[in-house]
C-alpha cells in the first residue's frame, strides 16, 4: 500500500525538531532512515500528521569516541557504524550484530538509533543496547534527560520515550576488552530473529568469569537482560556443566512474549538456552 | 521557524536520474519507487510487496542499493539515483545481465531488476564465495529461479573479474 499523507517538514537544526515536536505533540513522528516508519506508514499502521525528516539536521549526524563512551547520533546509519574501524575497536558487540540487522540495503539507509527507538522485540540492537549498558539521551523543548537502557524498553514497540521527546543519541560504554558474541536463528538471513542473544564476558586465563552481560531478543515481548544467569557465572570456571546450566537457567528465566506462525513461546525459549550456551562458550578465550 | 505545508501540497525536488537533471513536484507521501515509475516514465523499477521485504524496487542512489518502495521521494532530494535503465549498455546487455540469461537467472524477470542493481551497487571483492554472495542476494526475492540460476550468474559474471 502507499502512505496516507501527511505533512513534512525538513528542519536544520535540532531546535527546530523539538519546537515542532512540541508544537503537535503526539501527532508528529521523526524520521530518520525510515526503515521501520516507512513500511508502518505504507501499512497505514501510524498515521502521523506530521513527519519531521531528520536528514538536514547536521549536529545529529555524528559518531565518536572519547572519555569511555562511543556516542553514536540520530541519523547516523548502520551501514557506516558496520564498517567503522573505530566501532569496532571501541564496541565489538555493535560490529558483530550489524551484519545480523535486515539486509544490506536496509543498512544502507536505517540508524542504529532509529532501531533502538522503534523497540522491536526481535530487533538485535535493543538488546545490544541493553547488554552494554547503554545510556539514551532524550531532548524534548523543554529539557534533556538520560535513559538507562534497562529503564528504556517497556514492552513491543513502545519505549520510555514521551510523545515530544526525541532520541539524539546513544551512548555505549567503551568495551573493547570484552568478548563479543551475537547469535540468532532466523528463517532467513536478514529476517527477523525467532530468538537471538547478544553478550559481552570477560575470563582469566584460567577460564573464570570476571564480567559478563547477556541479553535475549526475539524472545519475550522486549529485550532482556538474563542477569541470573549473569550472577551464576560470575567468578565461576566454565566447563561444560557449567554451560549446561547456562541453558537451563535461560531456558527458565526467559520470558515469553513472542508468538507467530513460525514459532511458539516453548520453542523461542528452548532456542534462546542453546544461543546462549553457544554464545558464552564462543566468548570464553 | 517555516511553516509546515499541507499534506496536499506539493514539494519542488531536484533529482539526478541516471545522470539526468529531472526536478519535479510531489506530494509529500510520494514513495520513490512511484516517482521513478510516474513521474520519470521509468518502468524498469517494480515494485512487489511495497513494504521493504521483496527487493524489486532496488536502485542505487548515491551509489548505493537501497529499497525505493520505502523511501520517500522527498528523501531523495539532492541525491543521485540509478535505476536499472541507467546500468545497460546502448543495444545490448551487461555482462551480470548476459550471465543471468547464460545460466536461467530469471523465469518471469519481474524480480530481476532488483538484483541487478543489488549487484551493481556492491563491490565484488567484498563477495568472496558462495556463501557470501547467497548472503547478500538474501535480500532480494525470486519466486522462480529457486536461485540456482542467479547465483550461478553471479558466480560466473564475478569470477570472470578475479
Amino acid at each position: 500500500m502507499k502512505p496516507p499523507p501527511f505533512r513534512y517538514a525538513r528542519p536544520e537544526s535540532l531546535d527546530e525538531v523539538l519546537d515542532l515536536l512540541a508544537e503537535h505533540n503526539g501527532e508528529a513522528r521523526v524520521l530518520a532512515g525510515g526503515q521501520s516508519l516507512i513500511p508502518l506508514l505504507n501499512f497505514r499502521l501510524a498515521r502521523p500528521e506530521v513527519l519531521i525528516d531528520l536528514a538536514s539536521v547536521e549536529e545529529l549526524r555524528s559518531l565518536a569516541a572519547a572519555d569511555g563512551m562511543l556516542r553514536i547520533g540520530a541519523t547516523t546509519t548502520q551501514r557506516e557504524v558496520e564498517r567503522s574501524d573505530m566501532v569496532a575497536g571501541a564496541c565489538p558487540l555493535i560490529t558483530r550484530a550489524l551484519p545480523h540487522v535486515g539486509h544490506l540495503q536496509n543498512r544502507i539507509r536505517g540508524t542504529v538509533v532509529g532501531s533502538i527507538a522503534h523497540a522491536d522485540p526481535a530487533a538485535e540492537l535493543p538488546a545490544v543496547a541493553l547488554a552494554s549498558d547503554a545510556r539514551m539521551v532524550v531532548l524534548s523543548s523543554t529539557g534533556r534527560r538520560t535513559i538507562p537502557a534497562a529503564q528504556f524498553f517497556l514492552g513491543p514497540f513502545t519505549t520510555a520515550l514521551e510523545p515530544d521527546e526525541i532520541l539524539t543519541e546513544v551512548h555505549f560504554p567503551m568495551s573493547g576488552d570484552l568478548s563479543a558474541a551475537v547469535m540468532e536463528v532466523a528463517p532467513r538471513a536478514g529476517d527477523f530473529a525467532l530468538a537471538g542473544v547478544a553478550g559481552t564476558l570477560r575470563n582469566t586465563p584460567g577460564r573464570v568469569v570476571d564480567r559478563v552481560a547477556l541479553a535475549l531478543f526475539g524472545v519475550g515481548p522486549a529485550p532482556q537482560r538474563l542477569h541470573d544467569v549473569e550472577a551464576a557465572l560470575i567468578g565461576t570456571r566454565i566447563t561444560a556443566e557449567r554451560l549446561d546450566e547456562v541453558a537451563a537457567l535461560t531456558i527458565r528465566t526467559a520470558r515469553a512474549g513472542a508468538e507467530d506462525v513460525h514459532a511458539g513461546a516453548a520453542y523461542r525459549r528452548q532456542v534462546a538456552g542453546e544461543l546462549a550456551r553457544r554464545a558464552v562458550a564462543e566468548m570464553v578465550s | 521557524m517555516k511553516p509546515v505545508p499541507d499534506p496536499s501540497a506539493r514539494l519542488a525536488i531536484s533529482v539526478s536520474v541516471n545522470g539526468r537533471p529531472t526536478e519535479r513536484t510531489v506530494e509529500s507521501r510520494k514513495l520513490l519507487a512511484d516517482f521513478l515509475r510516474e513521474d520519470a516514465n521509468l518502468t524498469g523499477t517494480h515494485l512487489g510487496c511495497e513494504h521493504g521485504v521483496c527487493g524489486a524496487c532496488t536502485v542505487l542512489v548515491d551509489g548505493q542499493p537501497v529499497r525505493s518502495c520505502i523511501m520517500l521521494a522527498v528523501q531523495a532530494d539532492r541525491t543521485e539515483v540509478t535505476t536499472v535503465e541507467g546500468i545497460i549498455p546502448e543495444g545490448g546487455l551487461s555482462p551480470m545481465q548476459q550471465a543471468f540469461k547464460e545460466h536461467h537467472g530469471l523465469q518471469c524477470g519481474f524480480c530481476t531488476p532488483g538484483f541487478l542493481m543489488t549487484l551493481a551497487g556492491v563491490d565484488p571483492g567484498e563477495y568472496p564465495d558462495e556463501e557470501s554472495i547467497r548472503v547478500l542476494l538474501a535480500g532480494n526475492l525470486c519466486r522462480c529461479t529457486g536461485y540456482e540460476g542467479i547465483v550461478n550468474a553471479v558466480m560466473a559474471a564475478w569470477g570472470g573479474e578475479r
